[in-house]
């Protein structure tokens, strides 16, 4: 079941600072509404996994590590690899997160970064099939929130393609004999696309790119938009007890789009691909 | 051996089922149904079945999760076992966690919450049949449901998914529609606000489909809309008809 | 300026009622100068002012609000009372016998035990506490093997009736006792059953027709025509 949270209360003094910046279109870092944090990648950080890497946002900070192992496809895509994402708030990423199941915000985020490489095709899961029907690789994508200071879904996912376009997954043949055989080789993951989300919040008329916590506390919505490397969406989640009107969403579009290319630049130049 | 695929738009433009691209399915709504419920309603949009039953606002249990200066809201959407082709566990699935958020999430900007500090209102969204579209059907029975158990509303929320088949834009996917189809957008609209209180999307659209699916959903929404408010009445209305019925009856 | 809707119209949330030099009244909620209505209910129009009388909804205290209540717990100091509300209510023992709270007084229960019935006033309630009762006064207190019938809290207006004239009419016609709780709960104590069932019956015409003009004649053509039967 789904319950309001509590919300952090946010001191009355911050809140209207915010406010009042948000009519001159600054913010309280000094950003433009449409401006992203200093984002920082680094991949192949854990050596044991196929494929990882770490991605600062500003103060936010996540790992994803990938692991690549090989099991039955799913019944509905027989000739298909297997994809799955999973997402962990951990409690030491902030002080309201305590340890246990993941709940309603790791499931969303788990499965919105999920739709946006799953619906781009960004890994080529029909080249992941082994033997039709029997054996796929089954790859792991494990979202691990170390520090949260807003905008999860955003580093989360650069995080995420970032680390697949990293991954090198073991070379099996299968032999005459039909029997699936391991070999020495290793090759890099199929990857066709690099989706790129863009979160955009909503405080009172203004449309902010990449919210920090206090932001997103004090946002009535948020929304996410996902974008191809073609420029098609992929991906969109609303998200927040609020509402957008449908300009907002037609801006937010158009925002996203344009911050999405810039993005990609950077994860390109710094991932590879 | 690859299946061919059935082709979800025939030569005519109609879809599998016969509906034209911005045709909504038959839907069926009824309201107070649930004596227990303090408002109920359920709604048939296709083959699709749901039931809602909300209770509140009443004592909120454990008395921590309370709010001060509003009514906490309680959002449980679920799907019953025998409600798809493959019978699904009981057990709340990833899926129905992150719809039973998404769908308090729409709701919650038109119930006025804060008449009612320190107290709960619960929502019950029971899935029986599932042939698509159920998280928009679920959004539009409960806000019948709410404002059938009076509790004071800005607006009715409408809800329907907009999706692309064969690359056709059509509203009201069917589960076949959903499945194969391209692209699938949920939509809900609150009229008042001219805005969305839920958006998701998953597949491929151009910027151009995109704005044109928005444009067809919040017209398939409006018509919602308009059955909603009429099946609202309905209950109230029908009691009149028989009372003056009787009424004649008498004179006569 | 436009009224959208008749006096007595049937509305539903979010349905426009007025715009301009009108004002918004009970469950009615204003925003960019038009007025909507928050509930399904019925459009009242009295002169500039447009308020929806609601049909269903839940009780909320208001001091003075006589209520009928069921005693489901006991605390060190009182009575847990349920009001049919969404706030339990208290019942501390100075409301309830008129002195402080001593040890020879025995075990609150004694008082009143869990499930015992009473008719009592709200003396206290705003949005930071649950309200508060008192059983001191005249025709207040626990009550015994009478019947408590339901009754939409929004329509116990109705049932009272203009200045108590539906209430009176039908007290009289059939001889009971009747305390109508603003709780949305109805005590009847009379000594010929049939009656009482007739009492019964009017609250349920209430419950079902109070949007439908001529109430006040059909309950009094019901209740005769039982009386006969």
């Amino acid at each position: 079941m789904s319950i309001t949270p509590q919300t952090e209360p946010l001191a009355k003094i911050k809140s209207k600072q915010i406010r009042e910046l948000l009519k001159t279109g600054k913010r309280i870092d000094g950003r433009e509404l449409d401006a992203y944090r200093p984002i920082t990648i680094e991949t192949g950080v854990i050596g044991k996994a196929e494929g990882s890497a770490t991605v600062s946002l500003g103060n936010t900070k996540v790992l994803v590590g990938i692991k690549v192992e090989t099991g039955s496809p799913n019944s509905d895509t027989p000739n298909t690899g297997v994809l799955t994402v999973n997402a962990e708030l951990l409690p030491l990423a902030h002080a309201i997160f305590e340890p246990g199941p993941p709940d309603e915000n790791s499931i969303e985020l788990a499965r919105v970064v999920d739709r946006g490489i799953r619906e781009s095709k960004a890994v080529d899961l029909e080249k992941l099939i082994i033997v039709p029907g029997k054996l796929a690789y089954v790859v792991f994508v494990d979202i691990y929130i170390l520090n949260h200071d807003g905008n999860l879904v955003d580093a989360s996912a650069l995080a995420a393609i970032a680390a697949l376009m990293n991954t090198k997954i073991p070379k099996i043949v299968v032999g005459e004999d039909g029997e699936p055989k391991k070999t020495e080789e290793f090759k890099p993951l199929p990857i066709q696309d690099c989706p790129i989300p863009v979160t955009i919040a909503k405080i009172g008329g203004s449309l902010l790119v990449d919210p920090v916590l206090e932001e997103e506390n004090m946002a009535s919505a948020k929304i996410t938009i996902t974008i191809t490397k073609n420029g098609n969406i992929c991906a969109i989640q609303k998200s927040g007890p609020g509402t957008f009107t449908l300009d907002e969403i037609v801006e937010a579009e158009k925002t996203a789009r344009r911050k999405a290319e810039e993005i990609r630049e950077k994860i390109l130049s710094s991932a590879g691909g | 051996m690859e299946t061919v695929k059935r082709k979800l738009i025939d030569e005519n433009g109609l879809r599998v089922d016969g509906r034209r691209p911005d045709e909504l399915r038959p839907i069926k709504m009824k309201v107070g149904l649930l004596a227990n419920a303090d408002g109920s309603a359920y709604i048939e949009q296709g083959k699709s079945k749901i039931i809602v039953a909300v209770y509140g606002p009443r004592e909120v249990h454990p008395k921590h999760i309370g709010l001060p200066d509003r009514a906490i809201i309680r959002c449980r959407y679920h799907m019953a076992p025998f409600s798809t082709t493959e019978r699904k566990s009981p057990a709340p699935s990833r899926r129905e966690i992150e719809l039973s958020k998404i769908i308090r999430e729409a709701l919650e900007p038109v119930i006025f919450s804060e008449y009612y500090p320190r107290s709960m209102i619960d929502i019950f969204i029971e899935v029986l049949q599932s042939d698509g579209g159920t998280r928009c059907a679920g959004i539009t029975a409960a806000s019948l449901a709410l404002a059938d158990a009076g509790i004071p509303l800005k607006d009715l929320v409408a809800a329907c998914a907009v999706g692309k088949v064969d690359g056709q834009l059509v509203v009201d996917l069917n589960d076949e529609e959903d499945k194969e189809g391209e692209a699938d957008m949920p939509l809900a609209y609150i009229p008042a606000f001219n805005a969305a209180s839920l958006l998701q999307m998953d597949g491929q659209l151009t910027e151009e489909e995109f704005f044109k699916a928005l444009e067809m959903g919040k017209k398939a929404c409006l018509k919602i809309y308009e059955m909603q408010k009429q099946a609202l009445k309905e209950r109230y209305l029908k009691i009149k008809e028989s009372v003056e019925a009787g009424e004649e009856n008498q004179e006569a | 300026m436009p009224l959208h809707v008749e006096h007595k119209q049937l509305v539903v949330p979010g349905e426009l009622l007025a715009e301009g030099d009108y004002l918004p009244g009970d469950n009615t909620y204003m925003a960019s100068g038009k007025i909507y209505s928050q509930r399904v209910g019925l459009a009242e129009v009295k002169g500039k002012k447009v308020s929806v009388v609601a049909l269903k909804g839940p009780y909320i205290p208001k001091v003075g609000d006589l209520v009928i209540g069921q005693v489901v717990g006991i605390t060190l100091g009182g009575w847990l009372v349920d009001i049919n509300s969404p706030y339990t209510a208290i019942l501390s023992v100075p409301d309830a016998i008129g002195k402080p709270f001593s040890p020879e007084l025995g075990p609150l229960a004694k008082i009143l035990s869990i499930g015992d019935t009473i008719i009592a006033k709200v003396i206290a309630f705003d949005r930071t506490r649950d309200p508060s009762l008192t059983i001191k006064g005249r025709g207040l207190g626990k009550m015994e093997g009478d019947v408590v019938v339901d009754l939409a809290p929004t329509k116990i207006p109705r049932l009272i009736g203009r200045k108590g004239s539906m209430i009176t009419m039908i007290k009289k016609l059939t001889g009971c006792e009747i305390v109508v709780g603003q709780n949305g709960k109805v005590l009847i104590r009379g000594r010929n059953p049939k009656m009482v069932e007739l009492v019964i019956g009017a609250i349920r015409m209430v419950e079902e027709q109070a949007h439908i003009p001529g109430l006040t004649d059909r309950i009094r053509a019901y209740i005769e025509q039982g009386k006969q039967g």
